[in-house]
């Protein structure tokens, strides 16, 4: 350590080799975790849950600028929509400039479609505390793989149709036992057809309805680390739910390309600030807080998770190399020997153990 | 003098005159999920603020909700006509997270209105029966589905045979025209395959004008309507200023066939159809009602009634009519039928009995 604290200190006495011994090289360590994370890639769970209908295929397809998936077209007979919750992952490795993502995108066709919608929101609970098992399964082996692969969903994008008055029952209820589970940013689907009044009005009324019901929406007030972060997250936080629309097709604006819907009257450009918001949720999402996501999912959900878990471990399946993790004894003493943790019992001979 | 002129070429316009006299009444049911733009649209078709002081629940509130049926009258003038137009609203209508039977309340109340009717009509005072049955319903489905949704079907399938419906696909501006189209014949081939009768328009005579003809299958062509309401008026510079909704990337002119099909759901509504939708509410689901309802009344009870009856010269098998299709007055008709019949048995034990002291006395005197 000392030659480092030499090295560091401004006021060193030795002579002018000391600039060339003062760098170290410890920026190095950035690239080396650089040049690692490149080899390993990057992975990335998203799940999109929404009426059929409201852009979800499309708004992925944007997001990752390919097609992850074949967008369905209103109209076009694709079977009759499915009489219960079915979820499908798709996983999909994109690169760009050499940064490979592997993400895995899961759909919820027919959430909201039934006339009864009572528990629809069951199986998806269901799914996520499934990911979150599985990785617990593979964290209390003895011999663990080096890299877990994980398929915990590290955000879960809700979409609400744009009817402009406030949130329907169906989504109080199901952001409500999702935002504790999962990290849920909600979005407006379809923004093209409110104007930007009407967005606003209808942003307001929907944080009004999040903050009655205490749903805590990702960036969460309390997991603000620093000054900085507040800030950045406070300006988010003003904008959630994100109006935005999707687009798969390209059309000519000006001499130049832009993905967005042609309609008679204009075209609604999907990267233009000024006609959505797509841009923010992509930022959100992909540019700023990917990392973020993740880590939440991992050090509060999935931890909140395996806490529960490991409460009734008793009731924990013991597969191959399974770790007792529970460290007090399950069975009492029965004795009652001179020992403090005995003297309680002494002391109160008519508890019952 | 014109021997051949006898005069009653001028009928239509005494018919004229009296109908603007009476003035025109017309209920027009609105349905669909909230959200999908029926006030503006019902606003804009007809240029009031019908719903000005209308208050949007919570969404705390919505949890509760449970479906109410609210009526709206307004009265509109226009070129001396007076239009008495009633507006059946359908708050809370798909909005629960559990909708089953969420439509039996609105059935409930166009049966109501029939029955009202009914009753009006086999009443004594025939004079001012005012007509509150539903002459159209307006349903709206969302844009943003694949077409019905199963709520959707449920819907209009309780209530296809009782009233007109007209299906409208709301806020169409959120989609781009091929869109449009597709939407619209994945819309028109559920209602073939579910059964759904929807309002068929009448077809043109042969002898009306071929720009007619072209503009009424035009119209036909373009059922469900996507429509598009708004009150404000955009004024853009250099444009004329038109009723629309002003957008960052352009503004849809309500009033522009190209947009949207309000004009034609307009012309449809009160300038071409207005009175056949009357008619065809009378003519064919009120008698169809009424056929239903005292079919389900004929029962032995109800002939026996008939034949029983000194005032009535029908004949046994025609079912006269009752006072009150309504299951406690059923009984209270019942009861009043046994006691008849009690007083009936007296009525002959006593005359038996009169003719019995009659014999006797004969017998006696005789003897």
């Amino acid at each position: 350590m000392d030659p480092l604290r030499r090295s560091l200190s401004p006021c060193s006495s030795r002579p002018t080799s000391c600039e060339m011994l003062g760098y170290v090289g410890i920026e190095a360590v950035l690239d080396q975790l650089k040049i690692k994370a490149m080899k390993m890639g990057f992975e990335f769970n998203i799940m999109v849950v929404g009426q059929s209908g409201l852009g979800k295929s499309t708004m992925v397809n944007t997001l990752f600028k390919s097609k992850i998936w074949k967008s369905t077209p209103s109209g076009l007979a694709l079977g009759p929509t499915p009489q219960t919750l079915q979820l499908h992952s798709m996983t999909h490795v994109i690169e760009e400039k050499g940064v490979k993502l592997k993400l895995t995108v899961t759909d919820t066709p027919g959430f909201g479609d039934q006339i009864n919608n009572d528990k629809c929101w069951d199986p998806i609970l269901g799914y996520i505390n499934g990911q979150y098992e599985q990785y617990l399964q593979e964290e209390i082996l003895i011999t663990r793989q080096r890299h877990i692969p994980d398929t915990r969903v590290h955000c879960c994008v809700y979409f609400v149709p744009p009817t402009g008055h406030s949130l329907r029952p169906l989504d109080i209820e199901f952001l409500q036992r999702l935002c504790r589970t999962v990290n849920v940013v909600p979005v407006i689907a379809r923004a093209d057809s409110l104007t930007l009044e009407e967005r606003e009005n209808f942003r307001r009324t929907i944080q009004h309805n999040l903050r009655t019901h205490s749903i805590d929406v990702y960036p969460q007030q309390c997991f603000d680390e620093d000054v900085n972060d507040k800030i950045l997250n406070c300006k988010i936080r003003d904008r959630i739910p994100f109006a935005v629309v999707g687009a798969d097709r390209e059309h000519m604006v000006n001499g130049r390309c832009v993905l967005g819907r042609k309609t008679k009257w204009g075209i609604i450009e999907v990267e233009n600030m000024e006609h959505c918001e797509f841009p923010l949720l992509r930022d959100l999402l992909i540019r700023s807080h990917l990392q973020d996501l993740k880590d939440i999912t991992h050090n509060v959900y999935y931890e909140n998770y395996r806490v529960c878990r490991l409460n009734e471990s008793h009731m924990l399946p013991q597969g191959p190399g399974w770790v007792n993790l529970d460290p007090t004894p399950a069975s009492p003493p029965a004795i009652p020997g001179p020992s403090k943790g005995c003297r309680w019992a002494q002391d109160n001979p008519s508890e019952e153990y | 003098m014109d021997k051949e002129y006898v005069g009653f070429a001028a009928l239509p316009n005494q018919l004229h005159r009296k109908s603007i006299k009476k003035g025109f009444d017309f209920t027009l049911m609105v349905a669909g999920e909230s959200g999908l733009g029926k006030s503006t649209l019902i606003n804009s078709l007809f240029l009031t603020n019908l719903y000005e002081d209308r208050q949007l629940p919570e969404a705390s509130a919505r949890l509760t909700q449970t479906l109410t049926i609210e009526r709206r009258g307004v009265e509109i003038e226009e070129g001396g006509i007076k239009v008495k137009l009633t507006l059946v609203d359908t708050p809370g209508f798909g909005d629960s997270v559990d909708c089953s039977d969420c439509w039996l309340p609105v059935v409930r109340f166009i049966e109501e209105q029939f029955e009202q009717y009914l009753r009006d009509e086999s009443g004594l005072n025939r004079k001012n029966i005012q007509d509150s049955r539903v002459h159209c319903c307006l349903y709206f489905i969302s844009p943003f589905g694949r077409g019905l949704r199963p709520l959707d079907v449920a819907f209009l399938r309780a209530v296809h045979e009782k009233v007109n419906i007209i299906p409208v696909i709301g806020k169409a501006d959120a989609l781009m025209p091929r869109e449009t189209q597709a939407l619209k014949q994945k819309i028109r081939d559920q209602l073939k395959e579910e059964e759904i009768n929807i309002y068929q328009f009448p077809d043109c005579d042969s002898d009306e004008d071929e720009d007619f003809k072209r503009q009424d299958a035009e119209m036909k062509e373009s059922i469900p309507f996507a429509v598009v309401g708004s009150c404000e008026v955009v004024r853009d510079k250099g444009t004329r200023p038109v009723r629309g909704r002003r957008y960052s990337w352009g503004t849809v002119e309500v009033e522009n066939p190209h947009h949207c099909d309000f004009l034609n759901l307009r012309r449809m509504l009160v300038q071409t159809h207005l009175q056949d939708l009357k008619e065809v509410t009378h003519d064919l689901l009120y008698e169809g009602y009424r056929a239903r309802c005292l079919q389900s009344l004929a029962r032995p009870g109800a002939r026996d009634r008939a034949s029983r009856s000194k005032l009535s010269r029908r004949s046994t098998t025609e079912i006269p009519l009752p006072m009150l299709p309504l299951a406690e007055t059923e009984k209270l008709i019942r009861e009043k039928d046994e006691e008849l019949r009690r007083m009936q048995e007296m009525l002959e034990k006593m005359q038996a009995q009169v003719q019995q002291s009659q014999a006797q006395g004969e017998q006696s005197a005789a003897l």
